[in-house]
């Protein structure tokens, strides 16, 4: 058995993208709006770390502008992506491509650590095929984010009550948790919360996840 | 979901069809309902015909490399002197034009990949001009050759990083072959053999992109697809029966993908990307590109 991470038809009879690779460029465009979403702004600065085939084929494939026109907030159907590294420059994005040697889990590979003046993001996507994407780190943190569920990614501060909070919230809105896991990288600092919930259309509630306080982002993926 | 070719067939049976079956298994794992689902495989129905009728009227990709033979086999078979046959021949225009149409960076709709997307879309429009298919009908075509598609993507591969050529060409064409089998009056067992028929000539087919850029072999490999699909539906249909079993076949596939060197998967160091033209026209191209897109 390889994955069994494709789940709808669309996964396979889609998606509507502009070439020429739905790894490298619709992957990669929608690896980078996911990194900006879970961000929640346009960074200043993004260093981009490629890995394996990623790294070798990243000019052809047109994966360069595919992960900076998904960091400026575009789709993988979108036109302007072949501008998007001029679009980046005109925006005051500075972006710095690094080819790695080394392997990596998975053959298409991409490590993004993007920043402002006031924070930093580091997150880590795979392109597993068809335009299909995961997300396998968020700072430092090992998770598995599979696009396809409704989830929720909420990186807050490790205080008491962050889960209370949370939980009622969405139990207000009589969403159900299917599975849940909770991070962080030490006592006190910042922590990570990733939800898998049933209910679908729920994106109105990062909202009011927002307003919490000592949450720093809430981003919902359908 | 159903997780093998056999629990697809089983399930199909149930539902009428391949195309039933992934249409009730979308509408249970999505939430949305028949029509919702079907409006958006129209729309990418839609996104195929247009990318056909762009790469017949004639393209040509930044690097000059691919464009303008979707519109050669336009003229060719408009002269009605060809060896093989009209209905393969369109089928190959139009898997060529899609392919020129993602070489050139246009719109297309993957398929189950962009460097495979005119397979499956060049199949099903020649197939709808030869059989005058409804639109039901072609809908019915596209959620046959994803279901087949998702048995295949979910215990193999469906890319070519991962798995090599045969994961995204083998596959294409593999579920081209089957949805054809479907809309002829075959068997859901009809389409599996098909499936199984096209994986096997497609097995070992490297990923070998040269300059890394997804134009040569691609766009001649999706055209070969297509007309394979057309050969191993009509041995299906024939009652031609693979003696290894389908989901066999499938799990064959992966462990070629697994065991093939990564020189072979997607990343232009092997096969025709390792020859010595492949290699001039990488420093050609690039060489150009490098004072251009440079902002790092």
């Amino acid at each position: 058995m390889a994955n069994g991470s494709f789940k709808s038809v669309f996964d396979i009879i889609g998606p509507v993208m502009i070439g020429p690779s739905s790894s490298h460029t619709a992957g990669a465009a929608r690896i980078g709006k996911v990194v900006r979403n879970i961000f929640g702004e346009q960074p200043t600065q993004v260093d981009i770390y490629l890995y394996e085939s990623f790294a070798k084929t990243y000019r052809g494939h047109g994966t360069d502008i595919a992960l900076v026109g998904g960091l400026l907030g575009m789709n993988p159907d979108d036109e302007r992506l072949a501008d998007s590294l001029r679009l980046a420059y005109e925006a005051g994005m500075e972006v710095a491509f690094i080819p790695k040697r080394e392997k990596a889990e998975h053959p298409n590979m991409v490590r993004l650590v993007v920043s402002t003046d006031t924070k930093k993001l580091s997150v880590t996507g795979i392109s597993i095929g068809g335009g299909n994407i995961q997300i396998s780190e968020l700072n430092g943190f090992k998770i598995n984010l599979e696009m396809g569920i409704p989830t929720f990614v909420i990186v807050h501060q490790d205080v008491p009550g962050m889960i209370a909070h949370v939980t009622k919230i969405l139990s207000d809105h009589k969403i159900n948790i299917g599975t849940m896991t909770v991070t962080r990288e030490s006592q006190g600092e910042k922590a990570i919360m990733i939800i898998e919930v049933d209910q679908h259309d729920i994106g109105y509630c990062s909202d009011e996840l927002n307003t919490l306080e000592d949450l720093h982002s809430a981003t919902f993926f359908e | 979901m159903f997780g093998s070719i056999e629990e697809l067939v089983q399930l199909s049976k149930k539902h009428g069809s391949v195309a039933e079956t992934m249409i009730h298994e979308e509408m249970v794992h999505s939430g949305q309902t028949r029509e919702k689902i079907a409006a958006h495989m129209k729309q990418n129905l839609l996104v195929m015909q247009q990318s056909i009728d762009k790469g017949i009227a004639g393209v040509t990709s930044v690097t000059k490399l691919t464009g303008g033979d979707a519109k050669r086999m336009n003229d060719y078979i408009q002269k009605e002197n060809f060896l093989s046959g009209k209905t393969i021949l369109t089928a190959v225009r139009n898997a060529i034009a899609v392919n020129e149409v993602n070489a050139q960076m246009g719109l297309i709709c993957a398929n189950p990949t962009a460097g495979s997307a005119g397979v499956v879309a060049g199949v099903l429009t020649a197939a709808t001009e030869a059989m005058n298919l409804t639109e039901a009908q072609q809908l019915d075509f596209l959620f046959t050759a994803g279901a087949f598609g998702l048995v295949i993507a979910n215990n193999a591969s469906i890319s070519g990083a991962a798995g090599g050529c045969q994961a995204e060409i083998g596959s294409s064409s593999a579920m081209a072959s089957a949805a054809l089998v479907a809309i002829s009056g075959g068997t859901p067992e009809d389409s599996a053999h098909a499936v199984a028929i096209t994986l096997k000539n497609m097995m070992g087919l490297i990923c070998d992109p040269v300059a890394g850029l997804v134009e040569v072999p691609c766009v001649k490999r999706n055209a070969l697809g297509a007309s394979q699909a057309y050969i191993s539906a009509d041995m299906a249909l024939a009652g031609i029966r693979s003696v290894i079993p389908p989901d066999e076949v499938v799990d064959a596939m992966y462990k070629v993908g697994l065991q093939m060197p990564s020189s072979f998967k997607e990343t232009a160091e092997g096969g025709l990307a390792d020859t010595p033209t492949a290699r001039k026209l990488e420093q050609q191209i690039f060489h150009k590109e490098q004072t251009k897109t440079s902002i790092h």
